[in-house]
């Protein structure tokens, strides 16, 4: 039967292919005595070697893949599995009960979790996710239930699961995921941008895809309206192939503004940038004609590992993107760690509200130590390219004047260590919290540029969590009150002789983009495979179009006016 | 048998890739071998076990190996240790 649901749209594009349900069967574990209990025992050791089997072969498909630091979490998974105590004390209860051995691994592997959970240490109750990862795979094995792995995937499928977390995302095959959707997120969680980033048509916040689909099921996900189609008939395939058929084409026709420059219609130039997370990312910056990489998110350099990288290791990752970029900007933004995104090996106190807390700037001024390394770092990678320093969360002057003491600190103590530093570096911060943007005129005249950060900022304007389903319809960009903002800190900028960019999701957004060049935005930075599609957008406008739109934006009532008013001129 | 106290200077305590260094080195010995912190003792071999610990930056930890090769087992420990774990 045909059904169709409607999600959030989170990556362009549309596949069709066959569902893959990722997840975990619920197991029924229940107290079984046994008569043989030598037999449990040996079926224990098989399930054990099976598991081994499989999370060697995990790790080294990994390894091979995305590189050793994402392998890891494998080899952790299988020092687990070959645990003696672990092992002991299973084999044990099953002698001594006359138990299944699945009763036996259930009792001691949630005796273990439940210790790890209630450990005041946010790595160690990581661990616990680790444990039962472990022990289910194990438990699988043992009812000989086929277990759903993501990397064992080898037909092409679109992936369906409850949310997609970074690890599963990490062992995604490119060549096999057409698309995935998901229940929970939305346009700015996780799973949204990964798929933006891979180019993978995917549609989040569908509330019970998993649910309401089997493996196996034909679906279409159209990544660009929310639409879910499970079992289509013969004649939406059609239309869909079509579609498909039509969005390849207008790529093709993209494909050729690679090497033009960012102008509107009317010669009005710009700066189109990047958005990346890693070295490996400049592969789609260059390939997409980005004119820069407006946003560098260092945090993945420390993420997934379980201490400080080193001043040389985060020199050498920063200086193989400014080399790479070849003269080109790179706006490289020091460690934004905290509220959504934790770091295990730091500690960091749990709050009430994280995203008002200790995060970002706030912490680095609070731990100068590991401000410096990065620092330091930083200012070695500028004599490489035109790098330039952009502060995370600033919401007072001071912080700024802090960061800034710092940099000129170490900057001096490079020097008299003999090591090159580019004196004229510039140093800019993100406009994410709505004091800084109303405060730009003073702030202007101490920085050398601005970012907007859109996803903080219309989350702090509005005060909506943009991850929480029942307020996400506040989180609005096209607010009004928003849109004043950015106004505000591009004019602060101008009269400074300063520049305003802006590195949020809203800068490639088609709706955006005729009233940001109205507004006077200098640079626009956006998953690069988006800067296409957006040189395209620019080409179409005219400049005093973009302008008047503008102007007139800033007088709407309400974001669905403003929407209106800008989709019907396009 | 042997005995022995070490500080764990590596900036992340007994977690993760310390513990994991530790526990494949204990592995390779056939002699038991046990850590203990703050009176709880577990087997070195375990992985769950050194990291149910939760010791920190700075802690004291006795180590006793008892076995056929304990000499070198200690020996190897040690210089796990004081090799600052790799960190």
């Amino acid at each position: 039967m045909t059904d169709c649901l409607q999600g959030i749209a989170a990556s362009n594009g549309i596949a069709i292919a066959k569902a893959f349900l990722l997840e975990q069967p619920e197991l029924d574990i229940q107290k079984e005595i046994v008569s043989d209990v030598e037999t449990e025992i040996l079926q224990l050791k098989e399930a054990i070697a099976k598991a081994k089997k499989e999370l060697e072969m995990l790790r080294d498909k990994t390894r091979e893949q995305q590189g050793d630091e994402n392998a890891e979490i494998f080899s952790a998974h299988l020092l687990v599995l070959e645990d003696p105590e672990l092992i002991d004390a299973v084999t044990a209860k099953v002698k001594e009960n006359s138990v299944s051995a699945s009763h036996a691994l259930h009792e001691v592997s949630s005796m273990y979790i439940q210790m790890f959970e209630d450990m005041d240490n946010a790595y160690m109750r990581e661990r616990a996710a680790d444990i039962k990862d472990v022990s289910q795979r194990v438990l699988l094995h043992l009812a000989g239930v086929e277990n759903t792995s993501l990397a064992s995937i080898n037909e092409e499928t679109i992936v369906l699961s409850h949310d997609l977390t970074p690890s599963d995302t990490a062992q995604l095959d490119r060549q096999f995921t057409l698309g995935f959707v998901t229940n929970i997120g939305g346009r700015t969680s996780h799973s949204a941008i990964m798929a933006r980033s891979l180019e993978i048509p995917a549609v989040v916040g569908t509330k019970d895809i998993t649910s309401q689909v089997q493996n196996g099921d034909l679906i279409i996900v159209d990544g660009s309206t929310g639409d879910v189609i499970i079992n289509p008939d013969e004649d939406s395939i059609q239309t869909y192939r079509e579609r498909q058929r039509q969005i390849e084409a207008e790529k093709e026709e993209q494909k050729k503004l690679v090497n033009e420059p960012s102008i509107s219609a009317d010669g009005y130039q710009v700066e189109l940038a990047a958005n990346i997370g890693t070295p490996d990312d400049m592969e789609g910056v260059i390939e997409n004609g980005a004119e820069g990489v407006g946003l560098y998110r260092t945090e993945f350099l420390y993420m997934g590992r379980d201490s400080v990288p080193e001043e040389e290791e985060q020199f050498e990752a920063y200086r193989t993107v400014v080399e790479n970029m070849d003269g080109k900007p790179v706006v490289i933004r020091t460690l934004d760690i905290g509220g959504d995104k934790e770091l295990p090996y730091l500690d960091l106190p749990e709050e009430l509200n994280p995203f008002l807390g200790f995060r970002a700037i706030r912490l680095c001024l609070e731990k100068t130590d590991l401000f410096r390394t990065q620092l330091r770092a930083l200012l070695r990678a500028s004599h490489y390219g035109n790098l330039k320093i952009m502060f995370p969360m600033v919401a007072t002057l001071e912080e700024l004047r802090n960061a800034k003491a710092l940099v000129q600190e170490e900057k001096e103590r490079l020097k008299e260590e003999g090591k090159p530093v580019n004196d004229e570096l510039e140093i800019g911060i993100m406009v994410e919290i709505p004091s800084t943007a109303v405060a730009a005129p003073q702030f202007a005249k101490e920085v050398d540029f601005f970012s907007i950060g859109t996803n903080d900022l219309v989350q702090y304007t509005l005060a909506a969590d943009r991850m929480s389903e029942h307020v996400s319809h506040l989180y609005q960009p096209y607010h009004p009150a928003v849109l004043q903002l950015i106004k505000n800190v591009i004019d602060a900028s101008h009269a400074e002789g300063k520049w305003t960019g802006m590195c949020g999701e809203m800068a490639g957004e088609r709706t955006a983009i005729p009233l940001l060049l109205g507004l006077g935005l200098d640079e626009f930075s956006m998953s690069a495979t988006s800067v296409l599609a957006a040189r395209s957008t620019l080409r179409e406008i005219q400049l005093n179009t973009a302008q008047d739109l503008a102007s007139r934006a800033l007088t709407c009532s309400t974001s669905e006016e403003v929407e209106t008013m800008v989709r019907n001129h396009l | 048998m042997k005995q022995k106290t070490f500080t764990i200077t590596a900036d992340t305590g007994l977690h993760a890739r310390p513990a994991t260094q530790l526990v494949h080195k204990a592995s390779q010995f056939s002699s038991e071998i046990h850590i203990e912190s703050k009176g709880k003792s577990v087997n070195l071999k375990s992985i769950m076990g050194v990291m149910s610990l939760g010791v920190g930056k700075g802690g004291e930890v006795q180590v006793t190996v008892e076995g056929n090769d304990e000499e070198e087992a200690m020996e190897a420990i040690t210089s796990t240790i004081q090799e600052g774990l790799g960190e």
